[in-house]
């Protein structure tokens, strides 16, 4: 089992490589992004696969927040790359796109 | 009250399982203690922002969703080894188109399901929602039949019950 | 050989088939996400890592654990995985095609290696 196991971890890892490949050669910001939001989930089952393979449970702990941060980080994000700021608060975020629409009109 | 009560049922639950063995032993009294404290103090504020109702404790629809999400598995395993067959095939032959999915859903968790499952299943991604519908990414033309999505539209009305004037 | 063997010999081959599928389809979607010609099919190709094949990891995960309390986190992380990436998901694609990022439409088939001399009917256009 500890074969498999660690040969999962492996392949987990060389998907990891393939999208760190992707997130540098990237064309465009959402390329970065969506390979950044990728890698944070291999990282997650990279993290679940090593806590089997070393016998501990305090890493899924770590991989559930990872997940949490991993989803938060890329919103986060792609806010602030279309707002260019932070500090909008979402309940703006309506009023905010209704004015847009009205200046491309 | 009742949704007080399902609340407090999920957070303990919650507790338990991130929190380990449930003895009072050793040092778990401690831990027992700060779990009660923080669970009567979550549901406290909770009552105090007077939204304990059907959104924020979501526990009967859920049993509906819980019955779909085995047909969407289905749908999510033939979709997945398509994709696969699409990408790996040693010549890159795709066809990618943007299309217009009607969706006569109601209530914004309606919608919401919809445009999940949508996403969720591969080779289809819901990239905007409008008025009427949503603009749908398909990776290529045999992933854009209609009569797919309208299944899909019509069990995730059935599950969320779509069609209640929410919004 | 009693009963408890066999469950346990089943429950093993099943953990291994389940790993081994997920780890298919995990590297199915990265090399899709390197091998298609622009953001939106790429994403495509991401999804398959971010439902399949992270689910069938956990799920097989699952299928070796020793004690409820494992079961239960990985089951979790399965659901939060399961729930948030297509959310993160639509977030990206939304934000490409408010930005103004135009998606590839038309048909994508690059000539092979071999023909690449020839007029081969409709290439990358």
């Amino acid at each position: 089992m500890e074969v498999v196991t660690f040969l999962v971890a492996l392949g987990v890892a060389a998907a990891m490589a393939i999208m760190l490949a992707r997130l540098f050669a990237g064309p465009t910001l959402y390329d970065r992004v969506l390979a950044m939001n990728s890698f944070g989930t291999k990282t997650v089952l990279f993290l679940l696969v090593f806590s089997a393979l070393v016998g501990r449970q305090d890493a899924i702990d770590i991989a559930l927040l990872y997940a949490l941060i991993n989803f938060v980080a890329t919103i986060a994000i792609l806010k602030f790359f279309r707002y260019r700021s932070l500090e909008i608060a979402l309940a703006q975020m309506s009023l905010r796109k209704a004015l847009d629409g009205e200046y491309e009109q | 009250m009742f949704y007080g009560v399902s609340l407090t049922a999920i957070l303990v639950a919650l507790w338990l399982t991130l929190s380990g063995p449930f003895t009072l032993s050793g040092d778990y009294p401690i831990v027992m203690t700060l779990g009660v404290v923080s669970i009567t103090l979550a549901v406290a504020l909770t009552f105090r922002m007077r939204i304990v109702d059907r959104e924020t404790v979501p526990v009967a629809p859920a049993f509906p969703l819980f019955a779909y999400w085995s047909w969407l598995g289905g749908e999510i395993l033939k979709a997945n080894l398509a994709v696969t067959r699409l990408v790996m095939k040693p010549e890159l032959d795709i066809e990618p188109r943007l299309v217009r999915v009607p969706a006569e859903q109601r209530s914004g968790l309606g919608l919401c399901v919809f445009a999940n499952s949508i996403t969720l299943t591969p080779g289809t991604v819901t990239v905007d929602v409008e008025e009427d519908g949503f603009l749908v990414h398909a990776l290529d033309t045999s992933f854009t039949d209609p009569a797919g999505f309208a299944e899909m539209g019509a069990r995730s009305d059935a599950a969320s019950d779509g069609k209640r004037e929410t919004r | 050989m009693n009963w408890g063997e066999i469950i346990q010999y089943a429950l093993f081959a099943a953990s291994v088939a389940a790993m081994t599928a997920g780890l298919v389809f995990v590297l199915a979607g990265a090399i899709g996400v390197i091998r298609l010609p622009d953001f939106y099919t790429r994403m495509h190709s991401a999804g398959v890592t971010d439902t399949l094949g992270a689910e069938l990891i956990v799920l097989g995960l699952v299928l070796q654990a020793h004690d409820w309390q494992t079961v239960a986190k990985l089951a979790l992380v399965g659901l939060l995985l399961f729930l948030t990436s297509p959310t993160a998901t639509h977030a990206i694609a939304n934000a490409a095609h408010r930005a103004g990022h135009k998606p590839h439409l038309s048909r994508f088939r690059p000539p092979h290696p071999s023909e690449a001399g020839k007029p081969a009917g409709k290439g990358t256009s």
